[in-house]
């Protein structure tokens, strides 16, 4: 089994700004999302030789290719995919794919994703879900088993256990505020976390993750010809990619804090990336806080943070713009919300602009990134996905495992 | 000669005081409580309740028929007795078969089966009664009703808790207490013409009828178990019937419970045997297009039966209060909820036809290679991958402990605002089992607390009610 490092380079990305769009469907957030990266690439869409488009499901999605391919125009291979949060992921995979096998030159990654033509502010329920099994199951509702059970693992209060996740929601919109595109530019007080309404508890407004739509997409070509389209290209160095069989509810044994499909995906990208030490060697990582609880197992569960230990870094601070990592430099889901399909595409946005060294205002871009990951979680039951994004092409002779 | 083997009951959690109904129409409270289902519960999943109650430690193999009787079934094409055997896990090859329209359909449905096994046609049968009427708001009846069920086993060679000796049915005509097919609310004729010629006149006919016959006298009567549509009405037949309201009359339970419609003079036999002792005879008798009185002697196998059942007693004891009338509305579907987001994925009746034996019987599959129990059933163990060589086993009996939870306001309607979500952790090899807890004050639930499965009715969608099981604290 080959790795996929510094095979695909990615020569341009674009970003809508996310947040109810009330005015646009989803045709306008492709268009948008596409044309900024035709721009940032310099490419012209009669470029694009395929297309990979994520989706998941707003009630005028369509079936198909049909709504990138009625938009854009492009009469081209093209291939929709579809894989609960992780779309966004599973988009930019396949189309490295189609890079990385000789196919294709120039490839459109493309996730887009309507989900204030619902009518119902949260993700909701009864999407994709048995009748009766699942009736009633929505996202707040699952996600917080996950607090229920970390809190009681550790022996936190639940008091203690809402702080320390709180304390995330603080660090993201703190980091939102800054971002442009976000849908949520507002900073928050960790008082404002505890005092918010319960959405299921024990999680609380703040700990969720808004309903927004958005776009984003990303033009990828072969890396050897990565130079002729910009000098700064970004390379891919890895990709993760894992499912857990059974919904978590329904798994035997199962502890509820140590997540197979977060292990398998993120070891898998660090093995591709040849990296050993994440929280040392990684300089930014845009990871699915979907809810705080999720964000904190993340930590844990990618090696960020020893187990059990979230609490006391992040209580240091480590994952602020100033500590060690910054995690959702962007300010996350919390603060760009989580239209499915787009998301993973808007975090890996983030890593190639921060590596870049263009982060949209001075006083949000990291210094000197050479190496970070973005990642998208959903289910249930889990499927986890990675992508690990680096500035040089490694010249070592080694460079494959 | 046939008998009856066992019984149980069943009373949903949830009374409501009577006076929160008076004081929503600014008019007198009866006093007391009455029973009321969950906005999850119908007569189809209370009988389910009742008639494991009744089977607790009893082969489930040995029912050869199920008798299902309700006023209120939630079908009126498509039979429930058919449901209630598939979720309490009975074999397919039974006697199946609903008695309705009548508040005498309980004790029709308890005739039917004393002469199948003593016919022959079936050894152990079944009998369970459940009534959910519904009166018109403001109504006398809103506070006199009651929800229940109640279960018997009928047998001719399993050892009688109790002998059916003889009975008496007299069948009348007339409209006294009435719904018409697209009725929702009991109609009724002025209560002293349906108290006179309606209720005491049948019921008086069919008790004396059958004292008569077997040359009995009063004082020989233990207990005169007599429906009535309120107290005052049972102890005025007791006295002219010439027993002693004090000493041999059945409790109508309309105190603290209400009046049950079809499954209430099951409901109160019942009561009756968990105070009765070998020996007693007892007079049975229902009212509803007429009167079906059975006289009945109680065996010292009765003592046998009192334990490990929870029967009227029981589920009597165990109750929350429910906050408001409006909640009460509600849950009987007078007031409509209003409506969370709707459902995309239609329930389809192909899907819950294969899923049955996990859905309805609640089966998980334990693996014969490594031992590995899972609910859902899966054919591909989730442990060592082998493939197809599991046998299924019942969870529905099991009770287990709640590993995580949530308390979910964004699933949450205005009929049950929060939704407590639940992964439980069987008794049965530590299955998972992904359930909303129902029957519950939400702040109470800890990780650790023991619950017990239940049968309720999930949704309604696609045309169809879609049931399933949830999980309560142990009651």
């Amino acid at each position: 089994m080959e790795s996929i490092k510094d095979k695909v380079a990615i020569i341009g990305m674009g970003c809508t700004k996310f947040g109810e769009r009330w005015s646009s469907g989803l045709d306008d957030l492709a268009i948008e999302a596409a044309y900024e990266a035709y721009e940032d690439a310099g490419i012209a869409p009669k470029d694009i030789q395929a297309c990979w488009f994520g989706t998941v499901t707003a009630p005028a999605t369509g079936i198909g290719g049909t709504h990138a391919c009625n938009s854009l125009k492009l009469r081209i291979p093209m291939t929709r995919v579809e894989n609960w949060c992780i779309t966004g992921h599973e988009a930019l995979r396949n189309a490295c794919f189609g890079v990385a096998s000789g196919m294709y030159d120039v490839v459109l990654a493309l996730g887009v994703e309507k989900l204030k033509d619902t009518g119902f502010p949260g993700l909701g329920t009864g999407r994709g879900m048995g009748p009766v099994l699942e009736a009633r199951r929505t996202s707040p509702g699952s996600f917080s088993l996950i607090a229920t059970r970390y809190f009681y693992t550790y022996n936190l209060s639940p008091e203690e256990g809402k702080k320390t996740i709180g304390k995330i929601a603080v660090k993201n919109h703190n980091n939102g505020s800054m971002h442009p595109k976000a849908h949520f530019r507002n900073k928050i007080t960790l008082e404002q976390v505890m005092n918010a309404p319960i959405i299921a508890w024990p999680l609380g407004l703040f700990d969720c993750c808004g309903n927004s739509d958005g776009a984003a997409a990303a033009i990828l070509v072969p890396a050897s010809q990565a130079k002729k389209f910009r000098s700064d290209p970004v390379y891919i160095k890895g990709l993760g990619q894992s499912f857990d069989p059974l919904l978590p509810h329904a798994r035997p044994n199962f502890d509820w804090v140590n997540w197979d499909a977060l292990q398998n995906s993120s070891r898998q990208a660090y093995e591709q990336a040849g990296i050993k030490n994440p929280r040392e060697e990684l300089d930014i990582a845009e990871v699915h806080d979907c809810f705080t609880i999720t964000e904190l197992a993340i930590y844990e569960n990618f090696g960020f943070s020893a187990k059990g230990k979230a609490k006391e870094d992040i209580d240091a601070g480590f994952f602020e713009l100033t500590g060690g990592l910054p995690v959702n430099a962007d300010g996350g889901l919390k603060c760009f919300g989580h239209p499915v399909g787009a998301s993973g595409l808007r975090m890996t946005y983030e890593v190639y602009k921060q590596i870049q060294g263009k982060a949209q205002l001075p006083e949000r871009q990291l210094k000197d990134v050479r190496l970070g990951l973005s990642h998208t979680f959903g289910g249930p039951p889990q499927v986890s996905a990675v992508a690990i994004l680096g500035r040089e092409l490694d010249k070592s002779k080694d460079k494959y495992r | 000669m046939s008998g009856i083997i066992s019984y149980g009951a069943y009373v949903p959690i949830w009374r409501l005081n009577r006076d929160a109904i008076g004081a929503a129409w600014g008019r007198a409270s009866f006093g007391g409580e009455r029973s009321v289902a969950n906005n999850d519960e119908d007569t189809v999943t209370m009988a389910v309740e009742a008639v494991l109650d009744c089977l607790s430690g009893i082969d489930r193999n040995s029912i050869d028929g199920l008798y299902f009787a309700s006023t209120t079934a939630p079908f009126k094409e498509k039979q429930c007795a058919s449901m209630v055997a598939a979720a309490s896990d009975l074999r397919p090859d039974i006697i199946t078969m609903d008695f309705g329209n009548s508040l005498r359909a309980g004790t029709s449905a308890l005739r039917a089966a004393l002469d199948a096994v003593n016919s022959g046609s079936a050894e152990n049968v079944i009998v369970v009664a459940a009534d959910c009427r519904l009166a018109y708001p403001r109504s006398d009846y809103e506070q006199h009703f009651g929800d229940a069920t109640a279960a018997l086993l009928v047998s001719k060679k399993g050892k009688a808790i109790a002998n059916v000796k003889a009975s008496q049915t007299i069948s009348n005509e007339m409209y006294d207490l009435w719904r018409l097919d697209k009725d929702t609310f009991v109609q009724s004729w002025e209560d002293r013409f349906i108290i006179e010629h309606g209720y005491t006149e049948n019921m008086s006919k069919a008790i004396t009828g059958l004292m008569k016959k077997q040359n009995l006298t009063p004082a020989s009567i233990a207990k005169a178990v007599l429906y009535a549509p309120n107290a005052r009405t049972q102890q005025q037949l007791a006295r002219q019937l010439g027993f002693d309201p004090k000493t041999q009359l059945q409790d109508l339970l309309a105190a603290n419970l209400g009046v049950c419609g079809c499954a209430h003079t099951l409901l109160l036999l019942v009561a009756a045997l968990e105070e009765a002792k070998g020996g007693d005879n007892l007079i049975a008798s229902s009212y509803g297009d007429g009167s079906d009185a059975f006289l009945i002697e109680v065996t010292a196998e009765v003592d046998k039966v009192k334990e490990g059942r929870r029967g009227v007693k029981g589920f009597l004891a165990s109750k929350l209060a429910l906050p408001t009338y409006e909640r009460y509305l509600s849950y009987r579907g007078i007031l409509e909820p209003q409506p969370g987001e709707a459902f995309r994925l239609f329930p389809s009746a192909s899907v819950s036809w294969r899923e049955r034996n996990w859905s309805l019987r609640f089966h998980g599959s334990k693996c014969k290679s490594c031992g590995l129990v899972t609910f859902p059933i899966q054919r591909i163990c989730y442990q060592c991958q082998s493939k197809d060589d599991f046998e299924e086993v019942r969870l529905s009996d099991k009770k287990g402990k709640v590993y995580t939870f949530s308390l979910d306001n964004l699933a949450g309607r205005s009929d049950d605002p929060v939704i407590p979500q639940m992964v439980i952790e069987s008794d049965l090899e530590k299955a998972r089992i992904y359930s909303i807890m129902t029957d519950c004050d939400p702040k109470l639930i800890k990780i650790g607390m023991p619950v017990e499965m239940t049968f309720r009715r999930i949704y309604e969608g696609g045309g169809m009610y879609n049931y399933f099981w949830k999980c309560r604290p142990v009651r």
